[in-house]
Parts: structure tokens; C-alpha cells; sequence
């Protein structure tokens, strides 16, 4: 029988849009993980109870809540995988993995944008954080590059733990340390865009330029490996 | 060596699941167009022979071979051209079935009509079609996986346990279909305990036995 053919973006497209409708129709995003960082948020400053110091850390304390909410969404994106053995059909059909990766990082980068704009709302709320027009600039910046960090290796490690099946437990322990820089540099450039800590704006933007560089090498780096490493 | 006539070959073939030989010096020959049967006890090994020649599990010795592709160098290349339905129907649940069938004509770059075809070949009339998949019933559930493996074109069809779940209408579909696929120069291998039933569709038998290969002779 002749077969057909098709490019890795138009499964990367195929992929992102299923995923993003699958979300839509689920809820998961806005019913699970948006109250699970909500709480984190409030607890952290509960736990600090303190004006002053919730400002200067509250750009650590959101890219924290962040990660690990990230963990949830991305064991999700692979949950609805591994419910029927979805990810076995798109590996016997001999499907780009290349796109399968990209098209699971462009539905994270966009769930993780979504996402960060509630809880950048919630800072300004609960820590009482100022943001000019030129810090949210810098900020929508910060989180796409940082999101396409993230989502590039969540979607790599995640795809690891799916194809390891039964070994989801394993995603915090890889995926974690992998995003550390990913944190760092994007607190950094957070705390400018907020103008806690001293930081001022131009200090910001030297660490989008870095977040913008782990993105790539995180992106073509799981773009080289998802097949490898998902093969069973 | 196989032949171009050969649709899969198998010499010797040992797959480990942990340290436990699923399939233990497993030979076999399947021509191209024939309808093979597997049988066997539960745990005998028929779903891995499935999973070898569908290049999901990795062959640790022997050979083995699909469609001309060395399934330990080119099992990627085997694969484009490898349907296989599991136990599982390999669909997205929060999805319904059209969005199904849309998204891997997506994937596989199938047209429209093709996706259309497919969905009424399996009888996914108009109401099914606009189903969540969460929502059907198991025989369902398996025509919209067998109409993805009409999209898909694929030339070798693994199939475990297909008539599962289906009422006689939906059991003689299949059948039509999987003769039909044969007739366009597919091949299937049909793993099932419905002899009766698979066995008046097969053109050949083979039992899998502790792992090993047993050829039952013609049907």
C-alpha cells in the first residue's frame, strides 16, 4: 500500500492543537493547577507574614510556584497518552518524534503562558509587588523565553516517564534539576521587571538574553533526543 | 535473508520482558496477503510477537525482519508502514471520535475525504462521529481505532483480540475489512482465543507455546 507522508511541523501542529483542545475541553489547567498554585502562593505568604520580605522574595516565590505546578501539567500532557496507549500508536505509525516533541512543547510554552498570567496577577495581590509598563514588558519577555525552557525539558523527561511506564514519580527528580538555571535567571530578570531588590530594569534584560539561550539549547537538544530517549 | 514476497520473518527470534524470554527462538514465515491466526494460552507470548513486529519491544537475539526492514537496524523504517491494534484502541478520550479520525489524518497527512471514508467504512455515522470517546461503548471504541488504521494505509495489520467488545454487525465489518486490506495487499495477523470466528477469516494458523512458534497448517 502506498503511505503517506507528512513534515515534522505539520505533526508538531497537529500535536499542539489536540493537546490545546484537549485541555480546553478537560479543564485540568483552570479546575486543578491554577488552585493548586493559588494555594501554594498563599501559603508561602503565610508562611512568611511578612510585607517587606514576601516583596523582595516574591519574584523566586512565583517561578516557584511555577515549577512545580509544571509538574502537574506536564504529567498530564502525557497522562492523556498513556490512557489508551496513544503514545504506542504514534510510535508503531513511525511519527516524527521530533514533531511529537515540539508540538507537546508549543501546547506547555502556551498552557505555562496562560498560567503565569494568573499568578503575576496574584503576586501583585498577595505580595504587593509594582509593575511598570516597561517591567511587563520585560516580563511577558521573561516568561515565554523561560516557558520554552521549561516546556522543552518537561517535555523531553516527561516523555521519558511515559514511555518508562509506571515511572512518572521519577519526572520531579529529573525534570527539577534540570530547570534550576531556568529559575535562576528568570527570578533574576523577574526581580527587575518587579524592581525588588534594588535591580533595575536594563538589569533585567542581559538575563532574557540567557533564558533565551537555554531555551534553544534546551529545544534543540530534545528535539535531537525525545526519539532516543522514549524508545522503549 | 527475506524475500520481497515476505511480509515478516522471524528467525530464532528471542524477546526478553525483564529477564523472562516472551519469546523464546520464535520462527516464522508470513507471506504477503495472507491472513495469519495466532492462538494460544494466555501469557503464551502472542501479543509479544505482535509487539516484535511492531517494533515496540526490542529483539535481544535471532532475527527478524518486516516488510524487508531489519527490525534491530531499521525498526523506525518498519514502523511507518506497521498498523497494530492492541488491547487498547490507541485514541485520546477527552477527544471525540471525529477529532480522532482528524487528528491522525494530521499526523499521517491523509485528506479529507480519506477521513471521511474511513469513519463511514466503520459505520461512525454522524451522531457516533461527534461522540467523546470517554462516552462509547467498547465495540465503538474499536471501530474508530480500525477506521485510523484505514487512514493510516497501513501494508501490515496486527491485530490482537479485534472482534473484543463488537455485536455481529460490527464483527462482520471487520472481517469485510480485513479481507478487503488483504485484497489491496495488506497482510494481517489476527492474535485471538475466537477461533471459530477468526479462524473462518484466516488463511493460515499458528500457535504460540511457551514462546515458541507451532504452525497449525492452513485453514
Amino acid at each position: 500500500m502506498t503511505q503517506h507522508s507528512t513534515s515534522t511541523m505539520s505533526v508538531a501542529r497537529a500535536i499542539a492543537t489536540k493537546d490545546l483542545r484537549i485541555e480546553w475541553r478537560s479543564k485540568v489547567l483552570v479546575n486543578q493547577v491554577l488552585p493548586f498554585a493559588g494555594i501554594v502562593m498563599v501559603l508561602f505568604a503565610f508562611a512568611l507574614d511578612n510585607d517587606g520580605i514576601l516583596q523582595r522574595v516574591a519574584p523566586g516565590l512565583v517561578w516557584l510556584a511555577v515549577l512545580f505546578s509544571s509538574l502537574i501539567i506536564v504529567q498530564r500532557t502525557f497522562a492523556i497518552e498513556s490512557a489508551d496507549n496513544a503514545l504506542d500508536a504514534i510510535k508503531v505509525a513511525g511519527v516524527s518524534p521530533a514533531g511529537v516533541f515540539l508540538g507537546k512543547s508549543v501546547a506547555l510554552v502556551v498552557q505555562l503562558l496562560l498560567f503565569e498570567c494568573v499568578l503575576v496577577l496574584l503576586s501583585l495581590v498577595l505580595y504587593q509587588v509594582q509593575l511598570s509598563w516597561g517591567g511587563a514588558v520585560l516580563l511577558v519577555t521573561v516568561s515565554f523565553l523561560a516557558n520554552t525552557g521549561i516546556a522543552a525539558m518537561g517535555a523531553l523527561y516527561g516523555g521519558l516517564g511515559a514511555a518508562a511506564k509506571g515511572r512518572e514519580t521519577l519526572l520531579p527528580l529529573l525534570l527539577l534539576p534540570a530547570v534550576a538555571p531556568v529559575l535562576i535567571a528568570a527570578t533574576r530578570a523577574t526581580e527587575s521587571a518587579f524592581g525588588v531588590s534594588g535591580a533595575t530594569l536594563g538589569e533585567g534584560w542581559p538575563w532574557a538574553a540567557l533564558l533565551a539561550v537555554f531555551g534553544a539549547l534546551f529545544g534543540f537538544g530534545g528535539t535531537l533526543a525525545f526519539g532516543v530517549l522514549t524508545e522503549e | 535473508m527475506s524475500s520481497v514476497d515476505e511480509a515478516v520473518r522471524l528467525h530464532n527470534a528471542v524477546v526478553l520482558l525483564g529477564s523472562f524470554p516472551a519469546l523464546a527462538e520464535a520462527s516464522l514465515v508470513v507471506k504477503k496477503g495472507e491472513i495469519v491466526l495466532i492462538s494460544g494460552a494466555n501469557g503464551a507470548g502472542k501479543t509479544t510477537l505482535l509487539r516484535l513486529c511492531a517494533g515496540l519491544v526490542p529483539l535481544a537475539r535471532g532475527e527478524a525482519s518486516v516488510l524487508g526492514f531489519n527490525l534491530a537496524t531499521q525498526r523506525k523504517e518498519a514502523q511507518a508502514h506497521v498498523g497494530m491494534l492492541g488491547h487498547a484502541n490507541g485514541l485520546y478520550l477527552d477527544l471525540t471520535a471525529q477529532e480522532n479520525l482528524q487528528f491522525w489524518g494530521a499526523v499521517v497527512g491523509a485528506s479529507a475525504q480519506e477521513i471521511a471514508l474511513s469513519g463511514e467504512r466503520m459505520g461512525l455515522h454522524t451522531r457516533l462521529l461527534g461522540t467523546t470517546v470517554a462516552k462509547m461503548s467498547a465495540g465503538q471504541r474499536r471501530r474508530t481505532a480500525l477506521a485510523i488504521l484505514i487512514i493510516r494505509r497501513a501494508s501490515l495489520w496486527l491485530l490482537d483480540e479485534p472482534h473484543a467488545g463488537l455485536d455481529a454487525a460490527g464483527r462482520d465489518e471487520i472481517d469485510n475489512i480485513l479481507r478487503e486490506a488483504t485484497s489491496a495487499g495488506a497482510t494481517v495477523i489476527v492474535a485471538s482465543h475466537e477461533l471459530e470466528r477468526a479462524g473462518a477469516l484466516a488463511t493460515r494458523r499458528i500457535e504460540v507455546v511457551g514462546g515458541a512458534i507451532v504452525e497449525r497448517g492452513a485453514q
